[in-house]
């Protein structure tokens, strides 16, 4: 079992190094599907393949096998604090883990698979009740059964039917046979093009497309920081990308990049918040750019993990960066509780709050939101706006000035709590499906 | 003379099932396919009954609803609703509205029938 965190350790320093699987696949000699297998904890791995890998890393080999006990206890204290055990016991964890290893492997993978589990439900109710493509193949469905057994029930029961309305009935009856054929099978084809994909991708709408194009890459493109390839050819480029609505969609993202990454490197703001703190204010000064460019920057910098949400002024979400413990719904409205909405109607203000997500670990998060103007001003005409939400994971044990946080939950299906005065329908925790 | 139902249902097969149907039972039945000018129609025709699908091209069926109830002219009448989406969201929405009836698909022809009788009773 403990080899098995060897390999989530192993792909954490691969993930680290920004070094690709079938890179590191290639510079140890082994299969990039041999990896992958060792880093989902799928096989066993010691000896000189340890070696070598760690090698390939730059790290020592007990780096890997002894972050694994640390990656155990870790998920233990995760746990014990979702289950809000006091302080006291949760500082037991490891001595929990080095007295019963076994039961805190078990404890460990049952508290991850919960979590696993808690974002199908999330994924799946979304799915169901917001996805339009499943809506209108089911409403297609629906419809010719409709036709069929009304049709077949006039056939069956009235003796008295003319020969010129039974034969139309006879030719609707073959008609929507066929389509029934038809569109059962596309749902089932719909389906399964939904369960096959990893990370809960599930491919449909044009914005699907995107999430996964972007979850694909991680969220980083290197070569369009650094200029080498433009924004069209990346997309032209990319086989996940098949609808022109989600190359359109991709496109413009990229294109934002790339201007993003003309005014401020990824390189220069790291440096600077070494000096000027983690401070978007202060940055944008520095850089001399806005601050949705610098928010947008940082969602950007692999090393500070933050999420990253922007919408529109009529709150529709242009683009979204999920983080650990930060989700955002891919079809149903997000939580109106979100500081990202408060600043569509103060233009401007820019606001930093503390948000705790509703669920099984209770997340805090530091938040950074802001509306500006993205059109071109001129006058008396409103400016087009956007907003946009940094959202930076916060450690346990960090410190933070700001106090008490604001509660938010996914979305209003998914979330526990009954009594929020932004909620817009019923919970499917407390009502059930 | 004949009393008159509206359907508004853009699926070909439904509307002669159920055209022939109701004009056994004898109704006079208006057919419209659209949702986006429905609302004229119903005020041109002044129907007895309107039955009324949920999705439509053009103008929802709850949208429909919602404007025809706040118009005091149609508050009393009678609206059966046939849709393929059933969830409870829906219908509570449907009857947040003003929705006489809420039927889904597939419904069967006696269910339509009595919902019909039911509501167009007086």
């Amino acid at each position: 079992m403990r080899e098995g965190l060897t390999g989530s350790r192993i792909r954490e320093r691969r993930a680290m190094t920004s070094l690709k699987q079938a890179e590191l696949a290639s510079r140890i000699g082994i299969s990039a599907s041999y990896l992958n297998l060792i880093e989902h904890n799928r096989r066993r791995i010691g000896g000189k393949l340890l070696l070598n890998i760690a090698s390939a890393l730059g790290v020592d080999a007990s780096a890997l096998t002894e972050g694994a006990e640390a990656a155990l206890i870790a998920k233990l204290r995760e746990a014990a604090s979702a289950a809000r055990l006091p302080k006291v016991d949760v500082n037991t964890a490891d001595e929990f883990a080095g007295r019963f290893p076994g039961w805190a492997e078990v404890l460990a993978a049952g508290y991850r698979r919960v979590g696993a589990l808690e974002r199908t439900v999330e994924a799946l109710s979304d799915r169901l009740a917001n996805d339009p493509k499943l809506a209108a193949s089911v409403h297609e469905l629906l419809s010719t059964a409709a036709a069929i057994r009304s049709t077949a029930s006039i056939l069956a029961n009235d003796k008295k039917i003319t020969t010129e309305w039974r034969d139309r009935f006879h030719g609707n009856l073959d008609q929507d046979s066929r389509r029934l054929a038809q569109s059962s099978k596309a749902l089932v084809n719909y389906l399964d093009d939904q369960s096959g994909d990893q990370e809960g991708y599930a491919i449909g709408s044009p914005q699907e497309e995107v999430d996964a194009f972007l979850a694909e890459h991680d969220y980083t493109f290197e070569e369009i920081e650094s200029g080498t390839i433009a924004a069209e050819e990346l997309v032209g480029q990319s086989e996940g990308l098949v609808s022109g609505s989600a190359r359109h969609i991709a496109r413009g993202i990229l294109q934002q990049l790339a201007l993003d990454a003309g005014e401020v490197s990824l390189q220069k703001l790291h440096d600077q918040i070494q000096s000027l703190g983690m401070d978007p204010i202060r940055l944008a000064k520095y850089f001399a750019v806005s601050v949705s460019t610098i928010l947008r920057r940082l969602g950007s910098l692999k090393s500070l993990n933050a999420g990253l949400v922007v919408c529109d002024r009529t709150g529709s979400l242009l683009f979204r960066k999920p983080t650990k413990g930060f989700t955002i719904p891919r079809f149903d409205a997000p939580c109106a509780l979100l500081p990202l909405f408060d600043g569509l109607s103060s233009v401007g203000q820019i606001s930093r709050n503390k948000i705790a997500v509703a669920g099984r670990s209770e997340m805090e998060f530091e938040v950074f939101a802001v509306a500006e103007p993205v059109s071109v001003l001129s006058y008396n005409n409103a400016p087009f706006v956007q907003a946009t939400m940094l959202v930076v994971p916060l450690n346990s044990n960090e410190l933070s000035d700001l106090s008490k946080p604001i509660e938010i939950g996914a979305t209003c299906r998914v979330c526990p709590r009954e009594h929020c005065p932004a909620r817009r329908q019923p919970s499917i925790l407390s009502s059930g499906f | 003379m004949k009393k008159r139902v509206l359907l508004v249902e853009d699926e070909p097969n439904i509307i002669e099932a159920i055209t022939f149907l109701l004009s056994r039972e004898g109704w006079h039945v208006d057919i419209q396919t659209d949702g986006a000018t429905a609302v004229k129609r119903v005020r041109e025709l002044q129907p007895d009954l309107l039955m009324l699908d949920h999705m439509l091209p053009g103008k929802s069926g709850l949208d429909i609803l919602i404007e025809l109830r706040s118009d005091d002219q149609f508050l009393a009448l009678p609206i059966l609703m046939l849709t393929a989406r059933g969830q409870m969201r829906d219908r509570v929405e449907a009857e947040a509205a003003g929705v006489s009836r809420f039927m889904t698909k597939p419904f069967s022809n006696t269910e339509v029938l009595a919902a019909v009788r039911d509501l167009t009773r007086n």
